[in-house]
């Protein structure tokens, strides 16, 4: 079977060192040249793809973590148990791909650590950076009993479970104060911002959208993981998850719509100008479709459609922070910004070392459940749950 | 909190450009010719159709950039100048993005780049004398003082020289307020400069929802363990009963066999 695998992932595999390589030559550039020599970046344009793709969509994309944490361990929605681990994977995987894509961007990478002592509590940016020390820290915690139990480590088992549940709720709220935050940057801007991209609610729709677009990353990693190690979640779980995401979907639309409303920006929507194209391709595309999508029980009940909406959802997600980010200043800028191939590839790069990561992670801890095994598990947690003294019941 | 500043008066700037040199030397840098702001140029003369408009760091009453810093590098000194500590900077670019006059700007070919921006030669004036284009401008386009007399001279120019002005100061409202004031012969976005500024501090904007955070961590925090604490109750209950259950099964089953 190993060799079955292999030979399926060939062509994945030199996809993959030919991203890393050209990545580490743009690594080298950028850091013995510099961010003018390497990117497309000026002072009309100080914030490109780094920002927008490696560090924005990053945090974002690394939501399901915290949403699926708070369903199982304090909704005490057991039934989500089994999407639990590949969810805190792919959160802890994503924030340390987002720290890395920082220290990129940074023109100082080197003072990264200087918000712990040097305090400005005025600032977003300075908030977002200790949520992401922070929750990175509490995700490591969280990981940790899966590396704890593939070595059979049971004393840290023991630490680590006793904390579990404060943990899970510094994360919660460390995870929406910063989603919302990274909404919250751009609130400073008022005037710089295309109208269709400026609300007061940004806080709240970056929140709604990542909240929508957790889930999503655990159905599109279910689905990998099922054609490349034969190891996938049920679609029962996924289908439930996806109606998570159609919920949050519907919220994050009705703010949208009453935005466009208070602020009477229906004209901009139907003006088909290069801002109005990118709005209707994010709205449309991803999150109109794939919550109608996600609506239906007969599609989300079907592994491809299922399929289908996450990418919807996870596309739509990255095409509404980089208009936030990138499309919605480009008119106040009157300078185009397209990334250069040293942008690009490096973000490629961070990219594929994460799949990398998630690969070696399912190959060699536990984190998908063995086949058959999920639901008897998880009501063998609910009754094991306490051990009732026998003298109580006597 | 404005300090001293500087009164620009574009009706007198004939565009020598002998502030931008001035300013060249004051950073130790080579002079250029492009005559925008740039890492090699903190102040520049930009001509606007028959204008001259001098344009440097407008050091805001309550600067947007040092609100946005994370490491708080920048400073509005009580003096006036808004100052920048580059051994503090991470290189965020946060400061680029968010001001409102887009001012800030970068050493891009630089390994370790620094932002660089006009402190209204803080050194300078701190030791009594002007700032370096102040004293190099030869007809009196910039006129340095505190912000309140710049204001009054700025009024006593448009009385005595009436239909001259255009009737207001650019900088008494806009973001809140700036050290440094225009007054010109014609409407300011003819000059290239915004006038859809708010009349209100930029960072209220943000700080509007960053002071809810200790409140929502709170509150928040409490919820969640209200929430946990509801739900685990529920579990420990629904297995208790599971439990009461059985034993009640068992202890029918033997007390029917006997």
């Amino acid at each position: 079977m190993f060799t079955r695998v292999l030979q399926r992932l060939t062509f994945w595999t030199a996809t993959f060192w030919v991203v890393v390589a050209v990545g580490l030559v743009s690594t080298i550039i950028r850091f013995s040249q510099g961010l003018g020599a390497s990117t497309n970046l000026s002072d009309q344009f100080p914030w490109g793809l780094w920002v927008g793709f490696d560090v924005v969509c990053g945090v974002g994309l690394a939501a399901g973590g915290f949403v699926i944490a708070a369903s199982v361990y304090l909704f005490n929605l057991e039934r989500y148990r089994p999407i639990l681990r590949p969810a805190i994977l792919t959160a802890f995987l994503g924030y340390i791909l987002v720290i890395v894509g920082l220290l990129f961007d940074l023109g100082k990478p080197w003072n990264v650590w200087h918000p712990i002592i040097m305090w400005n509590p005025h600032s977003v940016m300075f908030e977002v950076g200790w949520c992401v020390m922070l929750y990175t820290t509490v995700l490591a915690l969280e990981f940790s009993p899966i590396v704890f139990e593939r070595f059979q480590m049971h004393w840290p088992l023991k630490v680590v479970h006793a904390i579990t549940i404060p943990m899970v709720i510094a994360g919660v709220v460390l995870s929406s104060l910063h989603q919302s935050s990274l909404g919250s940057l751009f609130l400073i801007i008022p005037e710089k911002v295309y109208p269709l991209w400026y609300s007061s609610n940004l806080p709240y729709l970056f929140f709604l959208s990542a909240v929508a677009v957790g889930p999503a990353m655990v159905i599109i990693e279910s689905y990998l993981s099922s054609r490349a190690f034969k190891r996938e979640i049920e679609v029962s779980i996924l289908s439930q998850i996806a109606k998570v995401s159609a919920v949050a979907l519907a919220i994050y639309l009705v703010l949208k719509i009453e935005d466009l409303s208070g602020m009477k920006l229906w004209p901009y929507v139907f003006t088909f100008n290069f801002e109005g194209i990118m709005y209707w391709a994010e709205i449309g595309l991803g999150v109109i479709t794939p919550m109608l999508l996600f609506l239906s029980p007969r599609l989300r009940a079907n592994k491809r459609w299922l399929f289908t909406g996450a990418f919807l959802i996870v596309s739509g997600f990255i095409f509404n922070r980089l208009n936030v980010a990138i499309t919605s200043v480009e008119r106040y800028n009157s300078a185009p910004y397209f990334p250069s191939w040293m942008e690009i590839s490096v973000s490629l790069m961070i990219v594929a070392l994460g799949f990398a990561a998630f690969r070696l992670a399912v190959k060699y801890l536990p984190i998908f459940p063995p086949a058959h095994e999920t639901v008897p598990a998880a009501a063998r947690e609910v009754v094991a749950f306490i051990d009732v003294p026998a003298e109580r019941l006597s | 909190m404005l300090g001293h500043g500087i009164l620009i008066d574009t009706t007198l700037c004939v565009g020598c450009y002998s502030c931008e040199e001035a300013d060249a030397a004051r950073w130790g840098r080579t002079p250029t010719d492009t005559h925008k702001l740039s890492s090699s140029l903190n102040t520049a003369v930009l001509q606007v159709d028959d204008t001259y408009v001098p344009r440097m760091c407008m050091h805001c009453a309550e600067p947007t950039c040092a609100s946005v810093c994370p490491v708080g590098a920048f400073t509005k000194t009580p003096e006036g100048p808004v100052v920048y500590d580059p051994d503090k900077c991470m290189g965020c670019r946060y400061c680029m993005q968010a001001c409102p006059f887009d001012v800030p700007k970068y050493e891009w070919n630089s390994a370790a780049p620094k932002i660089t921006k006009c402190d209204m030669c803080h050194e300078r004036t701190s030791k009594g004398q002007l700032p370096a284009c102040v004293e190099a401008c030869p007809t009196g386009a910039r006129t340095y003082g505190k912000v309140s007399d710049l204001l009054q001279e700025a009024q006593k120019r448009m009385q005595d020289n009436p239909g001259k002005y255009h009737a207001s100061v650019y900088g008494v409202r806009e973001a809140g307020g700036t050290s440094i004031l225009y007054i010109s012969d014609r409407p300011f976005e003819k000059l290239g400069l915004k006038t859809n500024l708010p009349d209100h501090p930029m960072p209220s904007l943000t700080w509007a929802i960053l002071s809810k955070i200790p409140n929502y961590v709170f509150w928040g925090g409490t919820l969640m363990a209200g929430i946990w604490w509801i739900t685990n109750r529920r579990k420990e209950v629904q297995a208790f009963e599971l439990k009461l259950k059985e034993m009640d099964k068992r202890g029918n089953g033997t007390s029917n066999h006997e």
